[in-house]
């Protein structure tokens, strides 16, 4: 008598919505055991990081701040994913849109004008969806492996944002910390409540994430992007382009995580700075894969994950954890969803001791079968 | 140029290319077998951190380098399990495995940060240069190099090794005739973690003896990106390897010698785009990246 994994006709959608919720208790028991294990207090660190937040208004405002640049950055994301183009460099991409608008800002410090800020946001987008250009110029032209392109320029990015910093850029008057010039109010993001940390950012935000839900399920170019992800073959005689969809998946991605990074400079950061990056293009690829890869699932998930970066900091002064302690949730919630999945593609059955020889006889991967899922 | 400079320069070149060189052969021995493990860059600070905090603690730099090679090892069945008895997709676990590695790594190290240990440094000390230059390395260099010649032999000549790159071909066929594909690429997984993770405390117990957050800085992806390059050749891994040795070598070199021609940012990030570059000069070459194994990243079931 043993366990065996018979697939399923069709990827069980009830599967499917249980798999984060799992994962995410999953991944805080067993981050308990691992911070017990490394000598820490497991309980409180859960305690800290995910309820103690929840449980106070100011960091309500807090998590609906960091929520925002996750949001918009794993919408992007998402498509590209479900296209099966691997877009990892959103934190290149984010400091690109943030640098992009900040550039605008510098040239209008002097001047006046409810189109400063608007040319910031598209400047930021524009940035951002170009340095996303040279990994789809590299696929699409030359093959190269858009992984391992666009994660390098995460690297190169932070080289050009330090640059930048310690010369170009920095204001005079800084008493010599490589910083900018503080924006003016014409280049800062408008609160929506005043005495809140609430910005403009995060309603954008909900607006991105719905529309790119209506785009992915309601029109010809979400069909394009999951029919390439899905079936490559299928999308060819069908006459979408495999190319189209390279460029397509990254110059959104690229756009979007440049959006998110230019309302992060001109919101809470109001300035440019070195320590502008915090991983927030990293995190956004767990959003992406928590939320299902469906915009309103990552609406939920960026919750989720923007609690670990309020709780991670909340931990660090109420009982002393090292910030990488959110990095490890952030990474056991993914682990726990994509092992998981499993059970949505096949299902556990008992078996008698011989096994039967049907197993998998439609010929489909789980990989074909979790794009047909969407 | 003095004989002296130029034994220090050629050192610090294969200093840098170890690491590089011993990472990239374990990720090759996996990708040969059909799996890709994206995880590289965390196995390589979970080594690094493994490495120091057992060297520091028992004084013994060699116990540190074993610690690291069975961190390294550890981590990776994580991944082996999720992607290899789970199915799940190789691309998004093995970028888990690095945020998993990165996280980590920084809360064991963390009562280690500003702290120095005994490295495991060169066995023998030379005066006269050439000696040096042959003798006078960190042991881990030479391992890199007889690593080296051991995958190319193993790959090339042994009969595991030519399963091994059945079941990276074609694993259905490997199946049919009666190999374990799982087993063997759970074997392949482990002892590229095992690698990574020894690669990883050439950093913290050879080039600087320290412990410090995200200490291996992105070598891991350039040791994945090396591979690619070699076209999944062991030869030509060392060749990359020394090459990228060379061009941090020009980084640390134009900082030491005060060069301003060049911002220190651009030298920076001089290995990042040293290797986009290559991946698309590479892309040009006749057999360009045709050489991957067929079955890299597609997740293997039995069928009866």
């Amino acid at each position: 008598m043993g366990w065996e994994l018979e697939p399923r006709g069709e990827a069980s959608r009830k599967a499917n919505l249980a798999a984060p919720v799992i994962a995410v208790f999953g991944a805080l028991v067993t981050g308990a055991i691992l911070f017990t294990f490394l000598g820490h207090n497991g309980l409180s660190a859960v305690y800290e990081i995910f309820i103690a937040p929840l449980t106070n208004t100011y960091r309500w405002q807090d998590l609906l701040v960091k929520a925002a640049p996750l949001a918009i950055i794993a919408t992007g994301l998402a498509i590209g994913f479900r296209a099966n183009v691997w877009n990892i460099g959103a934190e290149g991409q984010y400091i690109l849109g943030g640098l992009g608008g900040t550039w605008v800002a510098l040239q209008t410090l002097d001047m006046t004008g409810g189109w400063i800020l608007p040319a910031m946001i598209l400047m930021g987008m524009i940035w951002g969806a170009a340095y996303a250009a040279v990994p789809a110029i590299l696929k699409t032209k030359l093959g190269v492996n858009e992984i391992l392109s666009s994660l390098m320029l995460n690297y190169v990015a932070i080289q050009l944002l330090y640059y930048l910093m310690r010369a170009p850029w920095k204001d005079p008057m800084a008493f010599g910390f490589p910083q900018t010039a503080m924006f003016t109010s014409d280049q800062t993001l408008p609160m929506m409540a005043s005495g809140t940390l609430i910005h403009l950012g995060v309603p954008i935000a909900a607006a991105i994430a719905l529309t790119a839900w209506g785009v992915m399920t309601r029109t010809i170019v979400g069909f394009q992007v999951r029919s390439v992800g899905a079936s490559p073959k299928a999308a060819r005689f069908a006459g979408f382009s495999a190319s189209s969809t390279v460029w397509l998946a990254l110059l959104v991605g690229g756009g979007l995580a440049g959006l998110a990074g230019i309302l992060e400079a001109s919101g809470p950061f109001g300035q440019m700075v070195p320590q502008f990056p915090t991983g927030y293009g990293y995190t956004a690829i767990i959003v992406a894969f928590l939320g299902r890869l469906n915009p309103l699932g990552i609406l939920i998930a960026s919750f989720v994950l923007a609690l670990t970066y309020v709780g991670g900091e909340n931990a660090q002064t109420a009982i002393g954890l090292p910030n990488a302690a959110a990095g490890v949730f952030q990474a056991l919630m993914l682990f726990f969803l994509l092992g998981f999945d499993i059970l949505a593609s096949y299902r556990l059955k008992r078996t008698a001791p011989k096994p039967s020889p049907t197993a998998n006889t439609s010929g489909v991967t789980p990989v074909e079968a979790e794009g047909a899922r969407a | 140029m003095s004989v002296q400079l130029t034994v220090a320069i050629m050192m610090t070149i294969a200093g840098a290319a170890t690491p590089l060189l011993i990472a990239a052969l374990g990720e090759l021995v996996v990708e040969k077998s059909g799996v890709l493990n994206l995880g590289v860059e965390g196995m390589m600070l979970i080594g690094a951190v493994a490495g120091f905090a057992v060297a520091y603690s028992t004084g013994v730099p060699t116990l540190g380098a074993i610690a690291a090679l069975i961190a390294g090892a550890l981590v990776s069945s994580v991944f082996a399990f999720l992607t290899l008895s789970l199915m799940a997709n190789q691309v998004a676990t093995g970028l888990a495995l690095t945020i998993f590695g990165t996280g980590v790594s920084a809360l064991i190290g963390a009562p280690f940060v500003g702290i120095t240990t005994s490295t495991l440094g060169p066995l023998f000390a030379f005066d006269n240069p050439l000696l040096r230059l042959l003798f006078g390395h960190s042991p881990l260099v030479y391992l890199g190099i007889a690593l080296t010649i051991a995958v190319w032999w193993f790959l090339k000549h042994s009969r595991p090794g030519l399963i091994l790159r059945a079941v990276g071909e074609s694993d259905d066929a490997a199946h049919a005739i009666g190999y374990p594909v799982l087993r063997i690429r759970y074997l392949a997984v482990l002892f590229g973690g095992a690698m990574a993770g020894l690669a990883g405390c050439y950093y913290s117990l050879v080039l600087t003896p320290m412990w410090a957050e995200r200490l291996t800085a992105g070598r891991g992806w350039i040791a994945i990106a090396l591979v690619v390059f070699a076209s999944w050749k062991p030869g030509r891994v060392l060749l990359g390897a020394y090459l990228f040795g060379l061009v941090i070598t020009m980084e640390l070199q134009a900082k030491a010698a005060g060069f301003n021609m060049f911002a220190p940012e651009f030298l920076a990030a001089l290995p990042y785009l040293a290797t986009v570059a290559v991946l698309a000069i590479i892309s040009f070459a006749p057999q360009g990246g045709a050489n991957a194994p067929a079955c890299l990243a597609k997740p293997f079931r039995a069928t009866a």
